[in-house]
């Protein structure tokens, strides 16, 4: 069953891909769809149904690649962690699919006529192919080749729209920021291999104990080996998942048509990261420093992103803030030893996020293509439907329910749960965690509500023209609203006991590891009344903020910008890290690739071949065309000089001897 | 004991009474009118004598006092020349009725000069080897000279003669030298004689003179200097002999000295022919950038092609002569497909042999453009056509040999030469019309050509199995 779910987007993107032309369009673009729905169904069926919790069922699928001891076969990988990915990715590519039908139909990047729907989809199924393998695979080199699959689909999704300038760069950027944290991950595979000679996961878990014994040489210092390589895939992990200091691919990444930002730059590939720290949990175990800098990195990014989510005006680089923002908690969770929280907020940040994604999709497809929400406005009543499902995506994203009970959204409970572990670490980064995570709530809830209240409260604002022809979208993207909001109401609920609650161990198997002494988990739940309430807390302060800059005085945003000018500039240019990496990166390394190309390959390289080819050749082409004379002693002088000159070089040298 | 040596020299037998006979025949029975009967007759005995000697089992035999072997490399190279020789024939009658000159002696001629490079490549001695070249080049002189009312050809086959005669004249006194200086004229003699006392200083020239006569017949630089005007003026058919046949003789002859004769002095003449291979090489590939007339231009890539196999030869090792066998059946199965094609290079009826009129070729005749790409990438050594591993193995004995600044030279050389390669496929399908050829080609002609550029793309699976026949063969040769 794993087989046909796996393989199932590879057929339809081939299909979609290099058939269309066969088939024609719309079936094509069904097939991959149809495909997509079938691996999602399976997906559930396994994952409701699935015998896996104990232990992994592992199989392969074909043999790989051997070259001495290292031996990878390609296998897939069935446990709780794999079961959980499955339902992720299968569930939102499925309805991303569907609702592509309608965002990418009449799309005013292309000329009436041009063909552009079946690559998307292909690109869309591809995506979802590689992601699959990323998640199923059972060795890191498989998983290695996911994980650059989904970086190529990314490329070449946010590369889409090809003939804009803009989407070209940040597509590059996104490949480019990748390049250094997989140069990370690389290094992590590489060590491992090294240190267990293995690279099966089975082999380097078993090995882990072993492992923190252990220590490398590089140059003069001493470093403790498992640290390194936790750290080592992490930073792997970082770029993928965008945290602080990759970050910077993300918001850019927002190029793309909306639909691959709700699949990819959401729901899926960015979470990649938070699955490789869990499912590399018996290594990041015995790794309390690295596990350490995870905390900080993930905590700080949650903070750091949701402040720039504060000004931004672009409706989708909110939400991709709010993403990146999000993905910090997680790591913060797994940081402090919390895998299992962490997986719950990946789980329901899925379906909420990929929803706030779509429904920003809807609203922009409403108001033809405009992503300014200072142009929105008012439009609660255009797009009603659209509305709602964003309202209950805030609702779930910021974190409403009834505080100390398990009743509330989806990310009411997996947020919830987070900063509780976080705050039950009980050490110095665990509270550091806890801090910036419950600000980050708070902000969290601010520009979640900004985004509603100037979207849809108040008078309409920009282009009269087109708000009187805002309308609402075709069934085909409110359906996949539909589903995924009912995600976002009782993911939580339904599965919090599974994730978090009493039945996690069982639930988890071994697919997590937890060191004898990490009671994180257990001390999470008898954390203070006050910890439990503070997000919700936090959350009612942004809410309350919002509504009073937003709603009731709209003309304070505008005076606090101006009295606050560096702070805003600061925040609306992203705490200049563009500008930062512009000017220590990418400018040396533009030039020197400049040196390189215009001196060693322009004038060295070309100017000695040119100079050789064009030059000295036909010199002595010259040369041999002028003895060529025709003249027979020519001929014959030329032959016996050239016995004169061996018959010498006999008689001077003797020969061998 | 007579007995004995005739079933061993029996196919040579066959051959020269063949052509005495057909000789007499086509005089007797009204001269040129059964000519065309004689060369299908003779192609076919060349053909038949080649799968007699192919399949004629194993093992060394010798026929009178050693100085004729019939070995594994003997049968190699045989079969490699009658096979030529058969197809070059065959290739030629079209050209020959449409000028004038299908007359019956042209079989004979190259009947004889066949059986002269079976002499070559068996001789066990260096009077059979001298008889055996004579009967090569004396034939060749002839059929080079074929057009008697072309001032050209007359004028190929006097320079042929002239500087032919200069380097027999090399070899003879290199022969007598060795002579004089071994006591004996058997290579086995002349080996047990290195073997004993070392090579003196008097051998040592005696095998330089007779390497400068053989690289005359393999025309190595710097003994090329014939082969561009005598493959100019020369009938197109005679022009792809030269280029194929006779060359394989030669290198099997030069192969045969070198390691029957000299086989304990590999150090002494690996320097001579470094010095002739890389020169070649080299002269080759730089000269023919000049070239425009098709016919030169392949007599430099023949000429850098011999500098290639002497490559093989020079590594001094079996696996060099393998490789020196595998490069010339390449070689050959090349030239024939390319020369299939220049054969029928006309213009309303004039036969042309300018490489412009080859501009843009590929629209008026796809499939032949086609072809000839192939086999030109083929030639240029482009990987993974089968003219790469012919390289391959060439360069891959050498560094074996411990002469890696050697393959490195070839591979230079060989980037110089690819350019001249492709600008015929560049003015095929980039260049431009003028005089574009439209003559028609004869069927036999198009398989041909057809078959030797398919055989550059399948061969590249097993090389045909030539991979394996070739090592047999130079096993025979280096023990």
């Amino acid at each position: 069953m794993t087989d046909i779910i796996l393989f199932a987007p590879l057929v339809g993107a081939l299909i979609c891909g290099f058939g269309h032309r066969f088939i024609g369009e719309k079936a094509a673009m069904w097939t991959a769809t149809g495909l997509l729905f079938l691996a999602c169904a399976l997906s559930w069926i396994v994952f409701l149904f699935g015998d896996y919790h104990h232990h992994a069922v592992s199989h392969a699928v074909l043999r790989w690649i051997e070259s001495g001891t290292l031996s990878s076969e390609w296998g897939i990988r069935l446990d709780t962690l794999t079961a959980i990915m499955l339902i992720v990715v299968t569930s939102v590519s499925a309805l991303v699919h569907l609702y592509s039908f309608g965002y990418m139909d009449h799309d005013p990047q292309w000329k009436e006529g041009e063909s552009y729907k079946p690559r998307f989809f292909a690109y869309l199924s591809f995506f979802t192919f590689a992601m699959l393998m990323l998640v199923t695979s059972d060795n890191l080199l498989q998983m290695f080749f996911g994980w650059e699959g989904v970086g190529v689909a990314s490329y070449l999704l946010i590369g889409f729209y090809y003939r804009k300038p803009s989407a070209n760069a940040a597509a590059m950027k996104a490949f480019i920021v990748n390049r250094v944290g997989d140069f990370g991950f690389l290094l992590g595979i590489f060590a491992t291999y090294m240190l267990v000679d293995s690279i099966r996961f089975d082999d380097i878990f078993a090995a882990a104990p072993a492992l923190a014994e252990e220590s490398f040489h590089f140059l003069s210092w001493e470093v403790p080996a498992v640290e390194t390589i936790a750290v080592l895939l992490f930073i792997g992990a970082m770029g993928k998942s965008a945290q602080l200091f990759l970050h910077t691919w993300l918001p850019d990444a927002m190029e793309g048509p909306t639909p691959v930002s709700a699949l990819i730059h959401a729901a899926t590939m960015v979470t990649a990261g938070v699955f490789l720290v869990c499912r590399m949990s018996p290594v990041m175990e015995y790794a309390p420093g690295a596990l350490m800098f995870v905390t900080v990195i993930g905590a700080s990014t949650a903070f750091f992103a949701a402040t720039i989510g504060l000004v931004q005006n672009d409706i989708k680089r909110v939400i991709a803030y709010s993403t990146c923002s999000q993905l910090g908690y997680m790591f913060a969770a797994a940081g402090v030893g919390v895998y299992q929280a962490a997986m719950f907020h990946l789980f329901t940040h899925a379906f909420f996020k990929a929803m706030l994604f779509l429904g920003a999709g809807s609203v922009i497809h409403a108001m033809h293509h405009e992503q300014d929400m200072r142009n929105y406005g008012g439009l609660r009543s255009k797009i009603p439907y659209t509305f709602w499902a964003m309202m209950l995506g805030t609702l779930a994203i910021t974190g409403v329910g009834i505080p100390l009970t398990h009743i509330g959204f989806a990310g009411f409970l997996s947020k919830d749960a987070i900063i509780e572990s976080a705050f039950a670490a009980h050490s110095g980064v665990g509270t550091y965690a806890f801090t910036l995570l419950v600000l980050a709530a708070a902000m969290t809830s601010f520009y979640s509500w900004r985004l509603m209240f100037l979207t849809f409260y108040g008078k309409p604002r920009g282009d009269a023209h087109t708000h009187e022809h805002a309308h609402e979208s075709p069934m085909v993207m409110v359906v996949p609203l539909g589903i995924l909001a009912l995600g976002a109401i009782f993911a939580g609920m339904i599965w919090y006991e599974d994730f978090f609650g009493h039945h996690a161990k069982e639930f988890f198997g071994a697919s997590v590891f937890m060191h004898p002494d990490n009671h994180v988990m257990h001390d999470a739940h008898e954390v203070s009344k006050l910890v439990k309430v503070s997000p919700f807390l936090a959350m009612l302060v942004g809410l309350a903020l919002a509504y009073w800059f937003y709603i009731v005085n709209p003309s304070i945003p505008g005076r606090i910008a101006k009295t606050n000018h560096g702070l805003y500039q600061f925040l609306l240019n992203k705490w200049y890290f563009d500008e930062l990496y512009d000017a220590v990166f990418v400018r040396p390394a533009k030039a020197l690739g400049r040196f390189l190309w215009k001196r060693g390959d322009g004038s060295v390289i070309d100017g000695g071949i040119n100079g050789l080819a064009m030059g000295v050749v036909p010199f002595f082409t010259r040369l041999v065309g002028r003895a060529q004379s025709g003249y027979i002693f020519h001929y014959a002088f030329a032959m016996i000089l050239g016995v004169v000159v061996i018959v010498t070089w006999f008689a001077v040298s003797g020969g061998a001897q | 004991m007579i007995a004995q040596d005739i079933s061993v020299v029996l196919p040579e037998l066959v051959l020269a009474i063949y052509a005495m006979a057909a000789l007499m025949w086509g005089v007797f029975m009204g001269q040129d009118k059964q000519s065309d009967f004689i060369l299908h007759l003779t192609a076919g005995l060349l053909i038949l004598v080649g799968f007699w000697i192919g399949f004629s089992g194993e093992g060394t035999q010798t026929a009178f006092g050693e100085s004729f072997v019939n070995d594994g490399f003997a049968r190699f190279s045989k079969v490699m020349i009658l096979w030529g020789s058969a197809v070059m024939l065959l290739l030629s009658r079209e050209y020959l009725i449409r000028n004038h000159l299908m007359k019956f002696e042209f079989p004979v001629l190259v009947t004889l000069a066949t059986l002269g490079m079976m002499m070559m490549v068996s001789a066990g001695d260096l009077m059979a080897l001298y008889m055996g070249l004579e009967l090569q080049s004396l034939s060749l002189y002839v059929v080079a000279a074929f057009r008697r009312d072309s001032l050209r050809s007359t004028e190929a086959g006097l320079k042929y003669f002239v500087l032919g005669a200069l380097s027999s004249g090399l070899l003879l006194y290199g022969a007598s030298l060795v002579y004089g200086y071994a006591g004996t004229t058997l290579f086995s003699g002349i080996a047990s004689v290195v073997d004993a006392e070392g090579i003196s200083l008097g051998l040592l020239f005696g095998l330089v003179f007779l390497c400068t006569g053989m690289a005359f017949k393999v025309s190595a630089a710097p003994f090329h200097m014939w082969t561009p005007d005598v493959y100019e003026g020369s009938p197109t058919p005679v022009t792809l002999f030269f280029a194929t046949a006779p060359k394989v003789a030669a290198a099997g002859m030069f192969a045969r000295v070198l390691f029957d004769g000299f086989g304990n002095a590999v150090a002494d003449w690996q320097q001579i022919l470094i010095f002739l291979s890389v020169l070649s090489m080299f002269l080759g590939s730089i000269a023919a950038i000049g070239q425009s007339n098709i016919k030169r231009l392949m007599a430099y890539s023949s000429i850098a092609h011999m500098g290639f196999a002497l490559m093989g030869l020079a590594a001094g090792t079996e696996q060099g002569v393998q490789a020196l066998l595998i490069y010339l059946a390449i070689y050959v199965t090349m030239n024939v497909g390319v020369f299939a094609f220049i054969l029928n290079m006309e213009h309303d009826g004039r036969p042309v042999t300018d490489i412009n009129a080859l501009g843009m070729y590929s629209t008026s005749e796809p499939a032949r453009a086609l072809a000839l790409a192939v086999l030109m990438f083929s030639l240029a050594g482009i990987p993974p056509l089968v003219g790469f591993f012919g390289k391959f193995y060439v360069l891959k004995a050498a560094v074996d040999a411990g002469l890696v600044w050697f393959a490195v030279a070839g591979v230079i050389a060989s980037v110089i030469g690819a350019f001249y390669y492709l600008r015929i496929i560049y003015l095929m399908y980039f260049g431009t019309a003028s005089d574009v050829l439209n003559g028609r080609m004869p069927l036999l002609h198009y398989t041909m050509l057809m078959a030797s550029a398919l055989i550059m793309v399948v061969g590249i699976v097993n090389l045909l199995g030539i991979e394996g026949l070739a090592a047999q063969a130079a096993a025979t040769l280096v023990n």
